[in-house]
């Protein structure tokens, strides 16, 4: 049987989604279909067939309207492994500024002939409000603090390639949970695949509402630390705070940053993660971050077979009929 | 259907029999069948014999409607001058009547603001020219509503506004507002204010709870709103100026207000429909017709707001009549203006809300959408007294409707109600004894 007959009689039937907006939306049968895909889609690649034909003729658009390399990048490279074209589009500022609405400008870039469109916005719910105007899939690649899906998969990916489960893993988010997509995107798949997710940062950017979601919620990274399997370091979003959280980068590194001196009261096989950009010596120290417990290299990498994962099953199924 | 009306050839058009209507009248108090005459524009009186009637004089037959004074809005934005992408007074005077309003009290955030007796005139004349809704202006507070210095107020009151407001901005500075409450005294004009702090609501597009957490949306704390309005409540107990709340939507300002009350301060308090019903939940569709201002909040503030309306603690209930054109809404959530249009949705919406659920009375709904306002700003209506101007709205308090939002009078449409089922519908409009709408 050849590689895409294979995957296709396997996950295809069990995957009803026209979009990804956000890992809120997913079963988690679902997120295991896609976790399970992008391995198999890895081995493929890996195995010699660094590209393959599975999106052929497809377009894919990446609509960027926030500056982004990595998970531009990451679209791409995963749209061109499946064979399929892709366009770029970006913007600095906002629609208003270009004088044209943002779902015209989505409007005229799906008017070009693409099938999906991978769309970054700062304010959230802007994909979902495209999913409304275009007729092709929609994938969010980050829209404001909401979400994140793609980057929140890749990490439940990483997880569960390293601890071969989730289930029962308590797995800290740290730092700037207020205005990250990633803790979103991260807690929800966290939940559903039954781990036990910790939001730990300063009191200004973790909310004790979270725990009405079965979250828990810490101010002391010191007083969570050796009970954590996984600690994923959260970029602190300085370009949307609107009042300084806390009172200076110094005294966030002081209490929240992870240092080799904090590795040694850790688990001893703890996870090192952070979704990237890294704000070196705020979140991390560089000796931990290219330390042995980092998996950020792996984190990039796993990232590019889950959205290879993605695009096939929001758009190969149209060629199976589906 | 049969028709309703019977025209008499030789009747002034502002001559009326309205039968068989269950009339309210919230300043007497009174709700009873009967019949209600008009007589050149004014009310002649309610069942007069037959022989004491005008000869020659139209007829309608109001069976199974309800009847009351014309509604009167608050604050309603009519997008002239300078917004006329939005609404224009003829789409709505015209959105206006079909809601069964027959006075709306024109908010003075237009482009240029109305801070001048030229502007107020303005309104006053295009609006007397269409001939549809009445229409009192709103003043500024501050010039330009920049919340820094006072507007010449003694000239706008001269022209005929018949209260001041910045309204939908709130009067952030303390002092401006001390000064605007004893400055406004002298001339003896409410000043409605729109409570919020804006410090802890910048940029703010939502209600900050756990739905707000889990969309990360820009927040709107709830203790914005109670701030100012504790602030709002201190100020007017030291100058003893007169103050309205244009629309409160917390259950820490609803107990506050309450607390006011028992003191019997010199306060009133109003609240736009949609803080009755909508929750912030509703944003979860990400639809920026669900950004309003006050934002939707949660259920528990909600039932609050309810029951301060149930009461007493609540006087007013006002549309928040806010157009805003489609290419403004279709903007991302955080670009997208805050508004929701409001006036055709009413009576639906207080049907559906506030009667249907028993909160409030018939007597109760006509004090809050008529006599109060009426009172509040010293203008005529909110009353079925002889020798009153004949503004009068008939409702079918039973008929179940779709809210089309395109096929509403109102030029901007937005509304987070299109689609929904609401009961209870205006029937027919009469402003000075003139049937100016009638459903169709």
């Amino acid at each position: 049987m050849d590689f895409t007959a294979e995957i296709s009689s396997g996950v295809a039937p069990s995957w009803r989604h026209r979009h990804l907006l956000g890992v809120e939306d997913l079963t988690g049968e679902e997120i295991t279909l896609v976790l399970d895909l992008a391995e198999a889609l890895q081995k493929a690649t890996d195995a010699g067939r660094t590209k393959l034909s599975l999106l052929k003729g497809r377009t894919i658009a990446n609509l960027f309207f926030e500056n982004s390399t990595r998970t531009r990048n990451s679209f791409s490279l995963a749209a061109k492994r499946l064979g399929a074209d892709t366009v770029e589009f970006s913007s600095s500022g906002s629609s208003v500024s270009k004088g044209e609405t943002f779902i015209d400008t989505a409007k005229t870039i799906e008017a070009m002939g693409v099938d999906a469109v991978v769309v970054r916005h700062a304010t959230p719910g802007t994909p979902h409000l495209l999913s409304r105007h275009l007729e092709g899939s929609i994938v969010n690649a980050g829209d404001g603090p909401h979400e994140h899906p793609t980057q929140g998969l890749l990490d439940l990916c990483t997880i569960r390639q390293q601890r071969g489960s989730l289930k029962g893993l308590t797995v800290a988010l740290v730092g700037d949970i207020a205005h990250s997509r990633t803790a979103r995107s991260n807690i929800w798949g966290l939940l559903k695949l039954g781990a036990k997710p910790i939001v730990c940062g300063p009191a200004t950017l973790v909310s004790k509402r979270w725990e009405q979601l079965g979250v828990e919620v810490a101010h002391s990274l010191d007083a969570i630390l050796p009970r954590c399997d996984v600690l994923n370091l959260l970029r602190i979003q300085f370009e949307r705070q609107s009042t300084r959280p806390f009172p200076s980068v110094h005294e966030y590194a002081l209490l929240y940053a992870m240092t080799n001196e904090r590795m040694l009261r850790s688990k001893q096989d703890i996870l090192i993660m952070a979704p990237g950009p890294i704000n070196r010596g705020v979140e991390l120290t560089p000796e931990v971050a290219d330390g042995p417990h980092s998996v950020i290299l792996k984190q990039v990498t796993n990232g590019i077979a889950i959205r290879m994962a993605v695009l096939w099953l929001l758009l190969g199924q149209k060629e199976n009929g589906l | 259907m049969k028709s309703r009306i019977t025209l008499n050839e030789q009747s002034s058009d502002n001559h009326w029999l309205i039968e068989n209507v269950r009339w309210i009248d919230p300043k007497a108090g009174t709700d009873r069948v009967g019949r209600l005459h008009i007589v050149d524009g004014a009310i002649g009186g309610m069942d007069t014999l037959d022989g004491d009637l005008p000869k020659n004089i139209n007829c309608y037959d109001g069976t199974g409607l309800i009847g009351g004074p014309g509604w009167i809005d608050l604050a309603t934005e009519l997008g002239e001058p300078g917004r006329e992408e939005d609404e224009t007074l003829e789409t709505g005077l015209k959105s206006a009547l079909a809601g069964g309003f027959t006075s709306v009290v024109s908010s003075a955030n237009t482009l240029p603001a109305i801070d001048t007796p030229a502007s107020v005139q303005f309104i006053q004349q295009k609006a007397a020219r269409t001939a549809l809704a009445k229409v009192h202006v709103l003043g500024c507070v501050s010039k330009g509503r920049g919340g820094e210095e006072l507007a010449e107020i003694g000239s706008l009151v001269e022209a005929g506004v018949v209260a001041l407001s910045d309204a939908p901005s709130p009067i952030d500075s303390n002092a401006l507002l001390k000064r605007a409450l004893e400055y406004c005294s002298m001339f003896d004009k409410v000043i409605l204010d729109h409570p919020e702090v804006t410090s802890l609501s910048y940029r703010g597009v939502m209600h900050e709870d756990m739905t707000q957490l889990i969309l990360g949306l820009a927040p709107m704390p709830a203790e914005s709103e109670d701030l100012a309005t504790s602030r709002d409540i201190r100020l007017v107990e030291a100058t003893g100026g007169r103050l309205h709340l244009l629309g409160i939507s917390t259950a820490g300002s609803v107990e506050l207000c309450r607390r006011a009350k028992s003191r019997e301060e010199p306060l009133t308090v109003g609240i736009s429909i949609a803080n009755l019903h909508c929750i912030d939940e509703q944003l979860r569709s990400f639809d920026s017709n669900c950004k309003i201002n006050p934002p939707m909040r949660s259920q528990i503030h909600v039932d609050a707001c309810r029951e301060g309306l149930a009461d007493g603690t609540i006087d007013i209930i006002s549309t928040g009549h806010r157009p805003c054109s489609l290419e403004k809404k279709m903007q991302e959530l955080d670009a997208a203006p805050f508004g929701m249009v409001g006036l055709e949705t009413a009576v639906g919406q207080i049907v559906t809300h506030v009667i249907q659920p028993g909160l409030l009375n018939w007597i109760g709904v006509f004090q809050k959408m008529s006599s109060r306002p009426a009172s509040l700003l010293k203008i005529p209506g909110g009353s079925l007294a002889k020798g009153q101007p004949a503004d009068l709205v008939l409702i079918n308090p039973i008929e179940r409707w779709t809210v089309d939002a395109p096929r509403m009078m109102t030029k901007a449409y937005n509304t987070p109600l299109h689609g929904t089922d609401l009961s209870g519908r205006a029937i027919a409009t009469f402003v000075n004894g003139f049937l100016k709408f009638q459903s169709t």
